[in-house]
């Protein structure tokens, strides 16, 4: 029989249409794989009990003909979603033991789908951080190494435990949460596809919090179509989410015509970094001429603001962070330490509780929320986020979709960067203006690096228009052709 | 703007994280050069612009003024490290 875990979700799912193969059978191959993949620390809590029990009722519903869109599909569960009844930690300390009695819109919507959970994936803290460095329970590594090169590499972050379950074929899929580019970078490190849906596709209720203005959920996948059938058991309407927007949720698979001729796609100059790697333009000179041969026509575009991107997200984001994170105190949930007195407590637990990059992004957001500064930072943070959203659509007067490197770089080793907090924040330098901007984007696998990493190329669509985003994705991964896997040393 | 210990330590106490005096210095240094290249947003004309505040073009949905959920005091005390009766227990705030 053919390796299971080898399979694309859409594969699967006709497998098991076919009869060829149960959903027990599949599930059971993910566990064995995810269980010879412990060196990589993908996953903080493994499930493999609820996985079996999940199968066996999806073999059920597929009997009695009512599979529904990821039936029998095993997946992994960024560590960020509540999953009622299994820890969640968002790898901190501080959320030690804590186990939901609700569960997350995102997760209960693709559990309703009939996907099953092998496990709670591994994530920066508090989904702070490009390189998944910063979790309390260890770093992830990367099933890509450099060629003839054993040195462990990062995965990107902060959604690098699903990107490397998925890379490493330990899970056929995963969740994500972007706010800055932490599903499109890891997923360019990882040579796996990685989608942020609109802001306000998909609810965010029961995601802890980071940001929430810019946090998205979004699927972490090996294919296009995989990303466009798990979206579309993810995304809705959630009245418990304010920011959910109430429209309807198009076929995304429907939009996979693989026909892009006519359509306008924008290259923005600013984009061309200064100092910018040789093979990262490379990259992207390929991409515009496969776009052309596909019929596109392609369109110079300038988003004048884009330098400005980075240093307003890291005001916004962090200031939105320090409030979202007051709820950690030693009270309600996880972690207490005692001290003199309440005060002493509260300062007690969150400064054991939390990790240095949370803190570092806790403190520069109190400061910028604080008397005297708001001013200066906050508001002069959000006025150039406006700007920012300006120029992207004034672009898109006209152009259709836009493509871009997804990273400055491929994935790189272990504490190389991790002593300079500036360093680190430019792995994300693509990724951030339309995460400001609330657009759609995805990251698709389209190269290998001189020494053998992955590279991705990111597209950007409107907002709400994730169909033109898939049908450009689509074309790209077609002539891409990125059929290169890890070489799997990490089986145990 | 450049932060100093004492502003340090004042953030530090308004974000409730407790930091060892000999950390302050280290600390100071990561964040003023965080916030030194942060300044350069003052390059940017934001005259007449407005803050976003919200990032998705919708208008925010009204709900009728009813109970929808609740009753379950116990479940919400669950994952305290500290509580009974479907209380949170802190410590002794009223002398």
């Amino acid at each position: 029989m053919t390796d299971l875990t080898k399979l694309t979700v859409s594969a699967a799912l006709d497998g098991m249409a076919a009869g060829d193969f149960s959903a027990r059978e599949l599930t059971a191959a993910h566990i064995t794989a995810m269980e010879a993949s412990n060196v990589l620390n993908a996953f903080i809590t493994k499930t493999p009990e609820i996985a079996v029990e999940a199968a066996t009722a999806s073999d059920a519903r597929r009997a009695k003909g009512e599979a529904g869109l990821m039936d029998g599909i095993p997946i992994a569960m960024k560590d960020l979603f509540c999953t009622e009844g299994v820890l969640t930690t968002a790898a901190s300390h501080i959320l030690d033991g804590f186990t939901p009695k609700y569960e997350s819109t995102v997760s209960g919507n693709l559990w309703a789908e009939g996907a099953v959970m092998l496990g709670k994936a591994n994530l920066d803290e508090f989904a702070m951080g490009s390189s998944n460095e910063t979790s309390f329970y260890g770093n992830v590594i990367n099933p890509w190494r450099r060629t003839g090169d054993d040195h462990a590499m990062v995965p990107g972050g902060s959604s690098g435990g699903s990107a490397s379950s998925v890379a490493s074929f330990s899970a056929m899929a995963a969740t994500g949460t972007d706010t800055g580019g932490s599903i499109r970078q890891p997923a360019s490190f990882a040579g796996i596809v990685g989608m942020k849906p609109t802001y306000g596709r998909c609810s965010r209720w029961g995601i802890v919090a980071f940001a929430s203005s810019l946090d998205q959920a979004g699927p972490m996948t090996r294919s296009v179509r995989d990303s466009a059938i798990m979206l579309q058991a993810m995304a809705g309407f959630d009245p418990k989410d304010s920011t959910s927007v109430d429209m309807p949720v198009p076929d995304f698979q429907a939009a996979l015509s693989g026909d892009i001729r006519g359509l306008r796609i924008g290259i923005p100059k600013e984009y061309q970094l200064d100092g910018m790697k040789p093979e990262i333009q490379a990259l992207w000179d390929q991409g515009i001429d496969w776009m052309k041969a596909a019929g596109a026509d392609i369109i110079d575009i300038s988003l004048p603001n884009t330098k400005y991107a980075l240093p307003a997200y890291y005001i916004i984001a962090p200031a939105e962070a320090s409030s979202n994170l007051a709820r950690y105190d030693g009270v309600r949930f996880g972690l207490r330490v005692e001290g003199e007195d309440l005060n002493d407590m509260y300062a007690s637990t969150r400064a054991e509780g939390f990790g240095d990059e949370v803190k570092r992004r806790l403190l520069i957001g109190t400061y910028a929320l604080s008397a005297g500064y708001y001013d200066a930072y906050y508001l002069k943070a959000q006025k150039v986020r406006t700007r920012i959203a300006d120029d992207f659509k004034q672009a898109f007067q006209d152009v259709d979709a836009i493509l871009t490197p997804t990273a400055p770089s491929a994935a790189f080793g272990f504490g190389e960067k991790s002593d300079d907090p500036l360093a680190m924040y430019l792995n994300d330098v693509f990724t951030v203006p339309g995460s400001l901007a609330g657009l759609p984007g995805i990251s698709v696998p389209a190269g290998l690096s001189a020494d053998g990493l992955p590279l991705g190329l990111q597209v950007l669509a409107k907002p709400f228009d994730e169909e033109t985003l898939f049908k450009v994705a689509g074309v790209l991964e077609t002539a891409a052709d990125f059929t290169a896997t890890p070489d799997d040393w990490w089986r145990g | 703007m450049s932060l100093d210990k004492a502003t340090v330590a004042k953030v530090a106490n308004l974000a409730r994280i407790k930091v060892e005096e000999k950390d302050l210095d280290h600390l100071a240094d990561e964040l003023n050069n965080i916030l030194g290249w942060i300044e350069q947003l003052g390059e940017v004309d934001t005259d007449d612009v407005e803050p976003m505040t919200s990032v998705a073009d919708m208008q925010m949905r009204w709900r009728a003024d009813q109970v929808t959920d609740g009753g379950y005091a116990g479940e919400v005390v669950v994952n305290a490290p500290s509580g009974e009766d479907g209380f949170f227990s802190v410590p002794k705030v009223i002398e």
